[in-house]
């Protein structure tokens, strides 16, 4: 179940620095929620797996019995998420009200929009063939 | 005790609630964010004199023992960062009084600037890793929150890679803990520090060190991590980008220091040839990148890398005198950078612009605000008897003791070529006459200077001086946060008691 998981994880961290390294910002956020998602489950992950044994004391014991599934993991997942929530609103505000703005969400474009805005930034550099 | 070391994060974070319910009165959410600031600095005061009479001090939240519970750790390096935040915040808040308008302040600049302090302080005093990332992230949301606050368009640009390459460090960050916990079972880091070591694999411990050298590599603005910095410390008005410029690079730092003097101790062996190598391409391009620019603020901007740099060079260093060369830059630093920030601002109310090349005479026109930024910048390029002599001072010393004479040389040409751009400004700003004295509405008459904005930019020109003079106090105050730093078990033995 670990090694499959530890898989999974991979497969999802690499597809999201596919979509985190694209010029179009929206994939860019589609790129940090997988990849957010993937690092909760390497948490969950590494935190070990138990299955069907949850950290509770029975009756008549004072203390746990071994193995129980550890609680930690999923309290540090549970915070993760809730500030991975509160991050993704306030970008994809920024991000929309930024489109609003300059009409573009695509990156390179943004470069263009940022130097005509700017004249202090140095020119975007043009290459042989690029449309004027 | 516990309450010492709760205040400095209680009491901003009880401040910035406050004014956020009254934004919309000007007046009253500025003496409320000026009281809170006041209490704050007051009870950091507080904080770094116990520190120093008692050594560390720890509290356990609501009193879970160590290493189960969040342990609020302050050692002489925590209480410090803490007073210089303090000193800062209470600095900017005076000052934004004049500088941020009314708009700024309906949107909730106040709140957001004492919850961010409330994140800085937080990050300074927990000993926890995974409470380290809670307070980074409430630092990290209220100063998108700041950088952006104007809504102009600049603003939306800058704030796009602020955000997106500051999300991706939170990622990394967020992916070293998962995996440090796998290895040890333990967040706490005084834990961490017994546990790390015992990780049979060598390389599985250095891949994880290396993800936090990355995470806070960018935080930090480490070579080549830094184009983020520049692209966005400009945009926001002077008050938001002095503190952004003094503090947020600064508690990167703090968590380098941290990680690798502490948790990653045992394979700094390994570690720190990178580190140096960082540091002085760091240095370097720092100071080139500024010598490019014609920007007051971008020229600021890109001498924060090279500063930068000099700190991670006495963390790469490791011996004592190095990391009491790293903490006296970063009191040095903090209190310098922000004031010339500061400053910066002035000078673009003075004269509607923070181009070179449109800027000067305010030599001419008023005398003292050119000593105001003469104290600061000169402090910056290391002139005695300034505080930023004696900052590299120690660190050239502390390379020149380990043989390390490339390292000294570096450091010491950095120097020279921060006086090149200090210089630029002074001459550009300051010396030459005004190219706009035809249109004369442009500099604005003597005397129209708030005294809101003069009183925290003197104050700091002053502790400035007074770090310089009094630089043997603070070198020995240094020396024992460094004893404290290079001797980890002082650290394991206050949080989980001696055995």
């Amino acid at each position: 179940m670990q090694t499959l998981s530890a898989i999974l994880v991979g497969l999802m961290v690499a597809a999201s620095i596919y979509l985190i390294l694209d010029r179009n910002l929206i994939r860019f956020i589609f790129g940090l929620v997988l990849a957010g998602n993937a690092i909760n489950l390497l948490i969950f992950t590494v935190g070990g797996m138990t299955s069907q044994r949850p950290p509770l004391i029975p009756h008549d014991l004072n203390a746990m019995r071994e193995p129980f599934a550890n609680a930690l993991p999923q309290a540090l997942i549970l915070t993760a998420i809730v500030i991975g929530f509160a991050l993704l609103s306030f970008i994809f505000i920024l991000f929309y009200r930024t489109y609003q703005e300059i009409g573009t969400v695509d990156t390179e474009s943004m470069k263009i929009a940022e130097a005509e805005s700017d004249p202090l930034q140095p020119e975007p550099r043009r290459f042989k063939g690029d449309a004027e | 005790m516990s309450g010492l070391l709760i205040y400095p994060i209680m009491l901003p974070l009880a401040g910035g609630a406050i004014s956020y319910v009254v934004r919309k009165h000007v007046k009253r959410s500025f003496q409320i964010a000026l009281l809170s600031a006041g209490v704050h600095t007051l009870a950091s005061a507080w904080l770094l004199y116990r520190v120093y009479l008692d050594g560390i001090l720890v509290a356990q939240i609501g009193n879970w023992p160590a290493p189960f519970g969040i342990t609020l750790v302050a050692d002489h390096l925590s209480a410090v960062m803490v007073m210089i935040s303090a000193i800062i915040h209470l600095a900017v808040t005076s000052y934004s009084k004049a500088d941020i308008d009314e708009s700024l302040i309906h949107r909730g600049y106040h709140p957001l600037s004492q919850i961010l302090l409330c994140g800085i302080c937080g990050a300074f005093l927990t000993g926890d890793i995974f409470n380290l990332y809670v307070w980074f992230e409430v630092m990290l949301i209220a100063s998108f929150g700041l950088l952006v606050l104007g809504q102009k368009k600049s603003q939306f640009i800058g704030g796009v890679k602020y955000v997106v390459i500051n999300l991706f460090a939170t990622l990394l960050f967020i992916t070293g803990i998962g995996l440090l916990y796998g290895l040890t079972g333990t967040l706490n880091m005084a834990d961490l520090h017994d546990k790390v070591a015992l990780v049979a694999d060598r390389g599985t411990r250095i891949a994880v060190a290396m993800l936090f050298l990355a995470a806070f590599g960018i935080k930090a603005a480490l070579f080549p991590l830094f184009f983020w910095l520049p692209a966005a410390y400009h945009t926001p008005p002077a008050s938001i980008s002095a503190v952004f410029s003094g503090l947020l690079t600064k508690v990167g730092i703090y968590a380098l220091i941290r990680m690798f003097t502490l948790v990653f101790a045992v394979d700094m062996d390994v570690i720190h040839p990178l580190i140096l190598i960082i540091a002085a391409l760091t240095m370097i391009t720092g100071v080139m990148g500024a010598a490019s620019q014609n920007e007051f603020r971008r020229i600021l901007s890109f001498h924060i890398i090279s500063q930068v740099g000099y700190m991670l060079l006495g963390l790469a260093l490791q011996t004592r005198l190095a990391l009491a060369g790293t903490i006296f830059y970063l009191v040095h630093h903090i209190i310098v950078k922000a004031n010339l920030f500061l400053v910066s601002g002035l000078v673009q109310r003075l004269c509607g612009s923070s181009e070179l090349a449109q800027l000067g005479g305010i030599y001419r026109r008023s005398g003292w605000i050119s000593v105001l930024f003469f104290v600061p910048a000169f402090s910056l390029a290391g002139f005695p008897p300034l505080s930023g002599f004696w900052a590299k001072m120690i660190l050239i010393r502390a390379s020149l003791d380990t043989q390390l004479y490339w390292v000294a040389f570096v450091a010491a040409a950095v120097g020279l070529l921060t006086v090149y751009s200090m210089t630029k400004i002074w001459g550009e700003a300051f010396w030459k006459p005004n190219p706009q004295t035809n249109q004369a509405a442009h500099i604005r008459a003597p005397g129209q200077e708030s005294v809101w904005m003069l009183a925290p930019i003197a104050t700091l020109a002053l502790l400035t001086i007074l770090i310089g003079i009094g630089a043997e106090f603070v070198y020995k105050f240094a020396l024992q946060a460094a004893e404290q730093l290079s001797q980890p078990q002082y650290y394991v033995d206050a949080v989980l008691g001696k055995r």
